[in-house]
């Protein structure tokens, strides 16, 4: 009998939540039942998520893509020959040749959807460690130079240039520090962080023993959070294999270099996003944000200078120190280098991971990428950057997704997802939500975010019924104002930015006639 | 649907001794807690908070702060809903007003002797193929309400 053909069917959380498990369990009975040899590999999602579950044919002519394939396809796909790359209405083509693919530019998610994730095997035939290994040659100093000149900057949200983080910490003197990865990933419309620890999670250990060797840290905490449980039990996996092979441990790699690390997982707190919570968090508290100064890069996770990075930062290291610091700068435009992992979802016909260079414009990703709105109607609203993120018109879409020009608008990048709405959507609920989300999620430490956002949904609430309009309009412009200046963390202190843009931006929505009184829904 | 064990005080002060060592140990033995019962029994607080050398305001302010922290015995079965902005995008207000009209079902509604209890979460990074729900730790997508009733074990 000949080789056994190679099948990829995704493991990723997205593609196993639209059948991609039965899929792969169908095509396992099919090929045994027509005693065809198989290799089942369950590989991360290419990231083009309406396609999933995205199946792919290894051929001597490359990857053949079939999707969106359900389990009842499967005996149909057998018949067409799919298993040499034939002919089938699902077939979309070779992989590398599809256009949504082929017009990003994936450096950090180079390997997502290609390789089995738990593999090392895999990770280092595609050029995994390689980052790792050049850091090895370096000085600390020289490690952290290279992130200084490829002008990588948090991607977390913030924007901070992680070159700059690290020296503060390489600088720092103390016996113990920490590298701790942020992987509370809770804005809605972000998944980057969520399929890169199921699709590629070498990479991010990688990146994190790259910060501890080049700031001295030999340890290191992972907090991923709980609504993640694939993520979890992978990047649980990837450790323990990482740990096996010397890729952590006293000597990495066989270097002088001690580094390790361990998954924390989060209890369902959205504030645990904010650095300073998160770290409170892990030291096993109330996440109650702390005030800065000090900031983390000097007394952060038990009082130590720690290294907190995002996800998708930590995971652009490796291929820094790979190509070099000015290679990724050669990316992007004006102060926003490198690439950025972009997340469509929401009401959109192609939502999915799209890795570029910054600078390409909403319009672009929204309507050429992701082909307009699932529903057909009109885009109507455009929330960038999570919920404390700015709505955005369908007029403002020609805007670029680079730092500087959505702080221009009054809006943020965020972490990166942008989630689409079509004209049925009430911003004067929109704007209700953000204050309601807030109050919810408030770790009610500072008053102007505690109180605030409680007395936020009540005025809120006043204008949709229309009471007193114009005096409700001009106490809601002041509390985000208050808001705004005065909270301790993001959490407040941006939480204005989705009510003011809803209010700025959709002004017809806070002025339409009041609802008929509706029985009270029960509670 | 998952079947828990009585809560068990040795058993609980065994879970704590064998976690403690951990720096910062109280959200892992939390976590190994409700892992084993379904719930952290108010008990575990002065086990936790004697293995930990903390105070048991401290273990119960760190218990009460988190939302996926239970001090009783969960319904036999939880479906986690996302009610966050994506997901709002694809109607799931919508879905959560169908579920109460059409099937009785009355999201975070923890009165009575449910089976099953819809909760809302924000969230669950599946963000392109919304609403999107969590069930026993497997990710559902698309989602309607007549799906979200057929887990419950409908009432219709």
């Amino acid at each position: 009998m000949s080789e056994a053909i190679r099948i990829y069917v995704p493991v990723d959380a997205a593609a196993l939540s639209v059948g991609a498990e039965a899929v792969a369990q169908a095509i396992a009975q099919e090929a045994q039942a027509r005693g065809i040899a198989v290799d089942l590999i369950r590989n991360g999602s290419r990231g083009m998520l309406w396609l999933e579950p995205l199946i792919e044919v290894e051929t001597t002519g490359g990857r053949i893509a079939y999707g969106a394939v359900a389990a009842k396809d499967v005996a149909g796909l057998f018949e067409a020959g799919f298993q040499s790359g034939g002919k089938h209405k699902l077939c979309l083509g070779p992989t590398q040749e599809l256009g949504w693919l082929k017009r990003q530019q994936r450096l950090t998610f180079e390997r997502v959807g290609v390789t089995d994730p738990l593999s090392l095997a895999d990770y280092r035939k595609y050029g995994g460690l390689k980052g790792l290994e050049a850091a090895l040659a370096l000085s600390g100093q020289g490690i952290v130079d290279e992130i200084k000149a490829s002008g990588l900057r948090g991607r977390g949200g913030a924007g901070f240039p992680t070159g700059i983080k690290w020296q503060t910490v390489h600088d720092a003197k103390s016996t113990q520090k920490y590298i701790v990865c942020n992987g509370d990933e809770g804005d809605s419309g972000t998944f980057a962080d969520r399929m890169l620890f199921e699709g590629d999670p070498f990479l991010l250990i990688e990146g994190m023993a790259i910060a501890g060797i080049a700031v001295g840290a030999s340890k290191g905490y992972l907090y991923i959070r709980s609504e993640y449980p694939h993520a979890i039990r992978t990047m649980q996996c990837a450790v323990l294999k990482a740990r096996n092979a010397g890729m952590l441990g006293s000597a990495v790699l066989g270097s002088r270099h001690s580094f390790d690390m361990e998954v924390r997982v989060g209890a369902g707190a959205y504030i645990c996003g904010e650095e300073t919570s998160l770290l409170e968090s892990i030291e096993g508290r109330r996440a109650i944000v702390r005030a800065k100064p000090p900031i983390p890069a000097l007394q952060g996770l038990f009082g130590k200078p720690t290294v907190v990075n995002n996800v998708l930062s930590f995971a652009a290291v490796p291929w820094i120190l790979d190509h070099g610091g000015k290679a990724y700068a050669d990316y992007g435009m004006g102060r926003s280098r490198g690439t950025l992992p972009v997340q469509l979802g929401g009401n959109v016909r192609r939502g999915g991971l799209i890795e570029l260079a910054f600078g390409i414009s909403l319009r672009e990703i929204i309507e050429e990428m992701g082909g307009g709105t699932l529903s057909g109607r009109p885009i109507r609203a455009v929330q960038v950057g999570g919920p404390l993120g700015a709505y955005l018109t369908a007029k403002q879409l020609d805007t670029v997704m680079d730092y500087e020009a959505l702080a221009g608008i009054g809006a943020m990048l965020g972490h990166g997802g942008i989630v689409v709405f079509d004209d049925s959507v009430d911003m004067a609920k929109q704007a209700r939500f953000a204050f309601e989300f807030c109050a919810k999620e408030s770790c009610g430490k500072c008053t102007p975010c505690r109180i605030g956002a409680t007395r936020g949904v009540e005025i809120v609430d006043r204008i949709i019924a229309g009471h007193e309009r114009p005096k409700n309009l001009a106490v809601l412009r002041d509390l985000n104002r208050l808001m705004t200046d005065a909270s301790l963390c993001a959490m407040g202190g941006l939480t204005p930015m989705p009510v003011m843009s809803a209010l700025n931006h959709f002004s017809e929505d806070f002025d339409r006639p009041p609802p008929e009184a509706l029985p009270q829904a029960a509670e | 649907m998952v079947h828990y064990p009585a809560w068990d005080q040795d058993e609980a002060r065994s879970i704590v001794s064998s976690l403690a060592h951990l720096e910062g140990a109280t959200l892992p033995i939390l976590h190994a807690l409700q892992e084993e019962f379904g719930y952290v029994d108010p008990q575990a607080v002065p086990l936790i908070a004697e293995a930990l050398n903390l105070s048991r305001a401290d273990v119960h302010g760190t218990i009460s702060f988190y939302h996926d922290f239970r001090t009783a015995p969960p319904p036999r079965k939880i479906v986690k809903l996302c009610r966050a902005e994506a997901c709002q995008a694809q109607g799931c207000e919508t879905l959560v007003e169908d579920l109460a009209r059409e099937h009785g079902i009355v999201v975070d509604s923890h009165h009575g002797n449910q089976d099953a209890v819809v909760e809302t979460v924000y969230c669950l990074g599946n963000c392109a193929l919304g609403p999107s729900a969590l069930v026993e730790g497997e990710l559902i997508g698309r989602v309607d309400a007549d799906r979200i009733a057929a887990l419950c074990g409908a009432r219709q």
